[in-house]
Order: C-alpha cells, then structure tokens, then sequence
C-alpha cells in the first residue's frame, strides 16, 4: 500500500481507518482473531492441525466454485468447510482424536480439493488474479457487508464454543474418563470439527487456505508455551492473534508486500520470542539451582 | 516358566473401613454384581460366564494374561461396552446408570510432553469437567478449587501439581490421576492397571496409597493388574479371568493349583511356604511381559 508512515502511531491509524476498505479490514481481522485464536487453541490441544489445514484447502474450491457460481466468496468457503468438517467426523475415529490413521485419507482429500480449487479457476475466466488472494489472503475489498456476516458467524460459533468448553477440554485431554463420566465424547468432536470448519472458512478469507495457521495455530501454540493455565491460556491466544493482526495490518497498509506474509511474519516471530523466553527461563532455572546447590 | 511369590496371609483381617453413609449396614452391600456375563468384541467372545461380585469398601484385583478382557469387564462395568449375555449390575442398577459414583482410570495414558495443562487441571477435569460451559468466578468455583487442593494433599502431589502435567513423571501423573477419580467421592474406583509402567518402589508406593485411600474414604477398588504382587497384601478378593474361563473369591480360593491349572490349560502348582505365603509355579505368562503395551503409545 502505499501511505505516509510517521511515528505518531495513533495519527496513522485515523489516516487509515479514513478508508473505508482499511476500517474494514481491521474489524474483519479483529473478528476472525476472536474467533480463530479460542478454536486454534482447542485444535492444538487436540492435535487436530492436520484436520484444519485439511478444511482450509477444501475452502480454495469452496470458495473458486462460488465465484465462478457467482455466489460470493463467503458463501463457498463456509459452506465446503462446514461439509467437509461433517465428512471428517463421520470418518471411523482414528487414535486419540489425532486422525494418524487418516492420514492417508485426508491427504488425499487435500490434493483432491486444491485440484478442483485450481479446475473452478480455470472455469472462471479473469479470476486468476484473484486466485492469490485466495491462496496467500488479501485485506482489500471486505465490505460492510462481509464484516456484518463474519462477525454474527463468529459469535453463533463462540456462543457455541463457550457452551460445550469444558467437556470439550475434558474430552480433549482424557476421552475415556470422559465418556465414564457422560460426556458425549464423540459428538463433541463432530461439533468442534464443525465451529474449527467455521473458523478456519473465516480465516482464510483473511490469510488465504494455505496460511490459516497464522492465526489458527501460531498463536495458541506460543499462549500453550507460556501458560499452563488453560483460560489464562485461552485469553492470551486471543490477545496475541489480534496483535498479530493489527501489527500486520498496519505494516501491510504502508508495504507492497501482501498481507499474508506479515500475518505469518508477526506470528512467527512471536512464537520464536516465546519459545527462546522459555528455554532462557529454563536455563536460568537451572542455573539458579545449581547456585543453590554450590553454595 | 516363571515363579510368582505372593504375600498371602489368610489370618490377616482387614479392619472395618470408615463408612460415610449414617447408617450402620449389618452386611455389606453389593457394588458391583456380574452375574454370568459375556462379552463379545469385534466379533469375538472376550470372556463368557463371568459371575462375581464386589461389595462396599472391599479391593479387589482383576488378574489374569493379556488379551483375557481384563480392562473389557471394567469398561462393561461402566456401560462402555454392552454386555452379549448375563447381566451387571452397578450399585443396583444397569450399567452406565451410576457412573457419577464411580472413579475410572483408564489404562495408562501417558500425557504428551507438550501437554501444556497443569495437574490441578486434569484433576479439575475429574469433578466438573463434564458440565456445560465454562468455568466462572464465583462460589461453586472456590469449592471445587478447595475440593481440588484436598485431593491433591490426599494423594501426596502438591509439590508439583501446578506444573504442566506432560512434564511430570509416570508415578506424579498416576498419583494425579488417582485423585482425579476420587475428585467426585465415588463409591466405587476402577482402576485399569495403575501400576503398569512405574518402577518397583512407585509401585509399592501407589498400591499402599490406593488401599490407605480406599479405607479412608469408604471406596470399593476393582484393580486390573498385571503383576499381582504389589497389591496382594491390600488384596480382600480376586477374580481371576483367564482363556479357560473365570473364577471369583477371595486370593487364597483363586489362588490354588486346581483354578489356576483349569484356567491357564496348562498345569500350575501354587505352594505354600511355611511362614503363609503362595508361591505360584508354571505360570505361563511372566508378570513383567508387556507386550503389546508400548506399541500404542509408539503409534
């Protein structure tokens, strides 16, 4: 993009939220942060990330179809997400919910699903600038509109979340003790796959199908490295996905770089800074004991 | 060939444990009755003909080789299963109509490394992990919290029940575990080899845990056990499930060269030394052998 940055931060914010597009796309991103961060946290708990990046690249189609149907892009990325979040549930349960066994299975949905993304395309003539966005994300053109949908979207699917959150921790850390104590073990994990098949539709329409993980697993990720706590833990994914998101927005609004790329960037060097705290925070600990020993 | 020493003293009574219930029961009453049950897996009859009972407060282990249905007869116990014939009853009625008074501990989960959740919460998890939404700030909070610290001190793990729970070793996790399901005051624990894959004195520490935990508080245990030695000072009954069939009473009735012969199909001596302890002779299978076992957790 090209705007004039100064250091007055406060300042550039007001000069880009005096476009309608940048307001817009700092509220589509604060939303698809809310929702992605609690849902992430819930899929990295549950070792589900293959499944998610699975539904992500079923949205290229999903979405690719519904252009070229002339349906809008929302639209194709929830509805393929949400049926190919169902078709991953009713698969046979594989080995402690993290689907290894279907590897195979879901690999080759990927290849299937990123094929016929690219088939839609073709279909659809003068659409291939757009297959970048949809791979890689794009900040420009969310309307009013689209903000609107993703946001009453994203509450049904933390009202639901917020609903089922502690079976579904318990079923997701324990699934035997679980289910002796009641807990509908799996029809939990169907309605989880559904809310992360939600999520991840939304995501992508930021971040594009191949780097939801930016916001969906990032995140959480470095939250898991540094607290043990699970709400603690829940809150602080939210907190550094909207970071992420804002401080990419921002760069992305005064670089020629996409937006894709800083979202990743920003997540990343998040993660790296929490990882190295810990390990000085290991190595400090045992420094300190072995002072305490020594002396 | 293996030789298995067991500490069997049949003078040895057990005293009456504390019951919580105001009434005084003239005779102990029933937990769990398995009356001539089978059970069928994938297709396959596990073990049929299964009677035996468990009554209030009493420890009892579950023995026998692998693939016996050892952890299918608890998981039928529970309504995970169904049973194919017979019929259980838990605390009087079907199964799975009374598991909120029953404490479950699975075979051995090890938690991932990275599980980056404390022990306080897998504890938690024990006492409320199954209601609806989630936990608020508030009254009930602060009693499950305090509940939560009791059951931690109860089985010796406040040193490090506030750590991840992945980083802590086999014996913290499973004493961890042991609260868990006692998180609820269940009448019943079941308890899918709690030993396994502890070292000896972790499992001389969590047996003697478990049988000073069951008298305490009243609670029933049904253990499966691989290597019976560890509990067998604790033990008040045996059912003993083998590929010949099944066999219930107390260790020294199941305990004997004609059961054991019938169910292992090969000849088993038990000898008695002269201080009361069995000495079991023939057993086919070596108590350490855990076949099988690790592959999952390597899968």
């Amino acid at each position: 993009m090209t705007g004039t940055f100064t250091w007055n931060l406060i300042g550039d914010l007001q000069d880009m939220w005096s476009l309608p597009f940048m307001l817009n796309a700092f509220r589509a991103g604060t939303v698809v942060a809310l929702l992605a961060a609690p849902a992430g946290w819930f899929m990295v708990l549950r070792r589900q990330s293959f499944a998610g990046h699975t539904l992500a690249l079923v949205g290229f189609p999903g979405a690719a179809a519904a252009v070229w149907l002339g349906l809008g892009v929302a639209t194709g990325y929830v509805s393929f997400c949400v049926i190919a979040a169902l078709v991953i549930a009713a698969l046979p349960a594989g080995t402690r919910g993290g689907y290894s066994e279907q590897s195979a299975v879901i690999g080759t949905v990927q290849a299937f699903a990123l094929a016929s993304g690219m088939l839609f395309v073709a279909l659809y003539k003068g659409f291939l600038n757009g297959t970048n966005a949809l791979l890689f994300g794009s900040f420009l053109g969310i309307t009013a509109g689209q903000v609107t949908t993703l946001a009453v979207l994203a509450a049904v699917a933390l009202a639901v979340l917020a609903a089922v959150g502690r079976p579904l921790l318990f079923a997701s850390i324990d699934a035997d003790v679980a289910q002796a104590h009641g807990v509908p073990v799996r029809a939990l994990g169907t309605v989880f796959l559904v809310l992360l098949g939600v999520a991840v539709a939304e995501v992508g329409q930021i971040t594009g199908v191949l780097l939801v993980f930016a916001l969906l697993v990032l995140p959480p990720a470095t939250a898991q490295v540094l607290v043990a706590r699970p709400v603690a833990s829940l809150a602080l994914s939210v907190v550094l996905a909207l970071v992420t998101v804002w401080v990419a927005l921002f760069v992305a609004y005064y670089s020629p770089y996409p937006i894709g790329f800083w979202l990743t960037t920003v997540a990343f060097g998040l993660y790296a800074l929490a990882q190295a705290a810990t390990a000085v925070r290991g190595r400090l600990a045992v420094r300190g004991r072995l002072a305490v020993a020594g002396g | 060939m293996s030789v298995v020493r067991a500490d069997i003293r049949p003078t040895r009574r057990r005293p009456e444990p504390a019951r919580r219930a105001t009434v005084v029961e003239v005779e102990r009453a029933t937990v769990v009755e398995v009356d001539g049950a089978t059970a069928v897996v994938g297709g396959r009859t596990v073990w049929s003909g299964v009677d035996a009972t468990v009554a209030a407060g009493e420890f009892v282990a579950v023995l026998g080789p692998n693939g016996a249905g050892k952890s299918t007869l608890l998981k039928a116990v529970l309504g995970l299963i169904p049973v194919a014939g017979g019929a259980i009853r838990l605390l009087g009625r079907p199964p799975g109509q009374a598991n909120h008074a029953v404490g479950y501990l699975p075979q051995r989960r090890s938690f991932d490394t990275s599980l980056r959740v404390r022990g306080v919460d897998v504890v938690r998890l024990g006492l409320d992990g199954d209601r609806w939404g989630i936990p608020l700030p508030g009254r009930r909070s602060r009693a499950a919290a305090a509940r939560v610290r009791e059951l931690v001190e109860l089985v010796g793990a406040g040193r490090y029940a506030d750590r991840p729970i992945g980083q802590l070793s086999g014996g913290e996790q499973q004493r961890l575990l042991i609260a868990q399901a006692l998180a609820r005051r269940p009448e019943l624990l079941l308890l899918d080899e709690p030993l396994d894959s502890l070292d000896l004195p972790n499992q001389a520490a969590v047996a003697a845990l478990l049988s000073r935990i069951c008298r305490a508080e009243g609670v029933a245990a049904v253990i499966v056990a691989h290597d019976v030695n560890p509990i067998l000072p604790y033990l008040d009954r045996v059912i003993y499930l083998g590929h010949g069939g099944a066999a219930s009473g107390t260790p020294a009735q199941v305990i004997n060269s004609g059961t054991l012969t019938r169910l292992y199909g090969t000849p088993v001596e038990v000898l008695s030394t002269s201080d009361g302890r069995l000495v079991v002779v023939g057993q086919p299978e070596a108590p350490a052998h855990h076949g099988g076992r690790h592959d999952r957790h390597a899968a």
